[in-house]
């Protein structure tokens, strides 16, 4: 791009830059912020004033037990909920891809409900299931609560990678001698699989911070964001911020994985 | 017959109310070059996937090997396809492609690395082995596509149009390339395309197809010279078609009078009856224009319309009695002193070269297409 000669062209310029910086600075402070207070050593029960550096809470992330059973607990259900929905998801993404079937339009329909749905909605509707049933809510109704939606995540992101993908080359494996089965695994699925994982770490990510659909389906049981919440009323523990941060770290470091290894393979397939 | 590798017995085809193949009834030999030649939406394609499996017939049967197929699933059919855009897997290496289809029929590894190596250097890809598909230009992915399907020695390989893909100086060598590697493997090829040119080339036979119908098998030189319809006529190469109405016999010829005024001869291998409509077919290369009209009534008279120098030859456009328009294709040199517009001329042609068929064409004459890039031509 050349630079923009005119007084009025810098100007414009300026003030795009500045919109710019501000609308990141809006994004990145609360982020920065639950950071940095991780590194804080707080005085009293409530990590929200500045009070001086220390490694403490790196060192003993999981001292406070309630803490930590809460967020075991969340890493399970994310685990259980989104192996589950990843397997059904990409099973109805690549029906809706592969196929044109009576009712493939109904499907598309419902598969976009929960995502407009509130939250509210699905929750209590789904507790009030429950509750008719006599189903004691707690952490088997919280998987199958966060299967509900997260089943409709992965389908859309799969399906979104399955639209593009050459169905000649399942013909060519099948005119090579490759049984429907062998097909599927040898030729669709690591074709497909970026598209699979993506839309998994996606969902679990998902399941990991739902709070209100949780909220009304745990019953006596305790997630890590329930947990947040609810100890924000005696005390608010540094350790929060550093497991969060750690969640942070954790998907920052996946998401640059994913984009050098995309980058790797798009620089191969140009050499 | 035993050396009969692929048979379509009375093979129909239809989609819902459209009839794509239309009793498609032919064997094609073993070690034989044979194409499937016809405009887009003849059915060419829809016959190729029958015969791999990806489509079933709605009446009749393929056999292969003499074995009927018609239901059987295109992964036990021992026939492999080399697809128009390749569908090479990305995520596989040049070698781990070529490797598929033994591995999936569970041949040992210790038989089929050899074929592996053998293919590979068939196509001249050897020192590629390692890399991955998207490395390779579109000539040398075509290749990969040939010995990935060849290494499984297929009772014939099925080929949907080979060369579309390629750029045109690439299309020519790949002719090439594809006659040396279907001599060196023996294998029967059959190969799908559009092009006429490309069937000419190549093919040991040629079925000609228009609207689901077959409408001629024979070698390049018998659909050529004799083409059984006045679409085999108008579809290879260019034709002047002349309608006119049978007159009688004379020896092995027919004798024709056409509706541009003049009576001629033509060979034919149809039987007719006087007064039946024929066409009579004109090669433009086989005519000669000279100043006088030649006595054994193998000549016609018309006006000059239009000349295009084109080096060794020129092409003219004369204007007949009938007001049709038919292109001959003359030395240039010995005729074209008094070739000019306007001036009159007697296109001429040798025993054997007027060629009579059934019926009349929609447009008498050389075909519109011909006509118009002529006249682009003049007029550049």
């Amino acid at each position: 791009m050349s630079a923009p000669s005119s007084r009025g062209g810098r100007v414009a310029r300026f003030a795009l830059n500045a919109y710019a910086g501000l609308a990141l600075l809006y994004l990145f402070v609360p982020i920065v912020w639950i950071v940095v207070f991780s590194f804080n050593k707080p005085k009293g029960n409530y990590n929200v004033a500045w009070q001086q550096f220390t490694l403490e809470n790196w060192k003993n992330p999981f001292s406070d037990e309630s803490l930590t059973n809460a967020f075991v607990e969340s890493l399970k259900i994310a685990a259980i909920s989104t192996v589950i929905a990843t397997v059904l998801g990409s099973m109805i993404a690549i029906a809706l891809a592969r196929y044109k079937f009576r009712g493939s339009g109904g499907l598309n329909f419902f598969l976009v409900l929960p995502l407009t749905t509130p939250e509210i909605v699905l929750g209590s509707s789904l507790a009030t299931l429950f509750l008719d049933w006599n189903v004691t809510r707690g952490f088997t109704t919280v998987v199958i609560a966060h299967i509900m939606f997260q089943v409709s995540f992965v389908a859309l992101t799969v399906r979104a990678r399955v639209r593009g993908f050459d169905w000649t080359l399942e013909q060519a494996a099948q005119d090579l001698g490759a049984t429907p089965v062998r097909t599927f695994w040898k030729v669709t699925f690591p074709l497909i699989l970026p598209g699979i994982l993506a839309a998994a770490l996606l969902s679990f990510a998902l399941s990991l911070d739902d709070f209100i659909i949780t909220l009304f389906n745990a019953g006596s049981l305790v997630t890590f964001p329930l947990y947040i919440n609810g100890s924000f009323r005696v005390k608010f523990p540094p350790e929060v911020n550093v497991l969060a941060s750690a969640i942070l770290f954790v998907s920052v470091a996946l998401m640059l994985m994913g984009t050098l290894w995309g980058a790797r393979g798009r620089r191969k397939s140009t050499a | 017959m035993s050396d009969v590798v692929i048979q379509l017995d009375h093979v129909q085809k239809s989609f819902g109310d459209f009839v794509a193949v239309e009793q498609a009834d032919f064997g094609i030999q073993q070690g034989e070059f044979f194409a499937m030649l016809g405009p887009s939406g003849c059915g060419k394609t829809t016959t190729l996937k029958m015969i791999a499996g990806f489509e079933q017939p709605t009446s009749g049967k393929v056999l292969l090997n003499g074995v009927d197929v018609s239901r059987v699933p295109p992964y036990k059919r021992n026939v492999n396809t080399v697809f128009q855009q390749y569908a090479l897997f990305p995520h596989m290496t040049v070698v781990d492609n070529v490797r598929f289809g033994p591995k999936s029929k569970k041949v040992p590894k210790s038989e089929y690395e050899p074929n592996v190596a053998q293919m590979l250097e068939v196509v001249r890809l050897s020192e590629f082995a390692d890399r991955k598909p998207t490395q390779l230009s579109g000539g040398q992915q075509q290749r990969v596509a040939l010995a990935r399907a060849l290494v499984n020695f297929p009772s014939a390989l099925l080929l949907d149009e080979p060369l579309a893909a390629l750029d045109l100086k690439l299309r020519e060598a790949m002719q090439f390339e594809l006659k040396r590697i279907q001599r060196e493997v023996g294998i029967t090829f059959v190969f799908v395309t559009h092009d006429q040119g490309e069937a000419l080339t190549m093919s040991d036979r040629i079925a000609v197809m228009s609207d689901g119908r077959v409408e001629q098998i024979g070698t390049p030189e018998e659909i050529y010279n004799s083409p059984a319809t006045l679409f085999v006529a108008g579809f290879i190469g260019s034709a002047n078609l002349l309608p006119g109405e049978v007159a009688g016999t004379d020896g092995d010829d027919t004798v024709v009078t056409l509706t541009a005024g003049p009576t001629v001869r033509a060979r034919t291998d149809i039987i007719r009856r006087v007064g039946d409509p024929v066409s009579v077919m004109l090669r433009p290369e086989r005519l000669t224009a000279t100043a006088e009209a030649r006595a054994d009534g193998r000549s016609i008279e018309g006006t000059v319309s239009d000349v295009v120098f084109q080096g060794a030859t020129a092409r003219i456009v004369v204007h007949l009695a009938d007001d049709s328009e038919v292109i001959a294709s003359v030395i240039t040199g010995t005729d074209l002193p008094f070739l000019h517009p306007g001036s009159s001329v007697h296109l001429s042609w040798d025993p054997g070269s007027a060629y009579m068929l059934a019926g009349w064409p929609r447009r008498p004459g050389a075909t519109a297409s011909d006509i118009d890039t002529l006249e682009e031509l003049a007029d550049s």
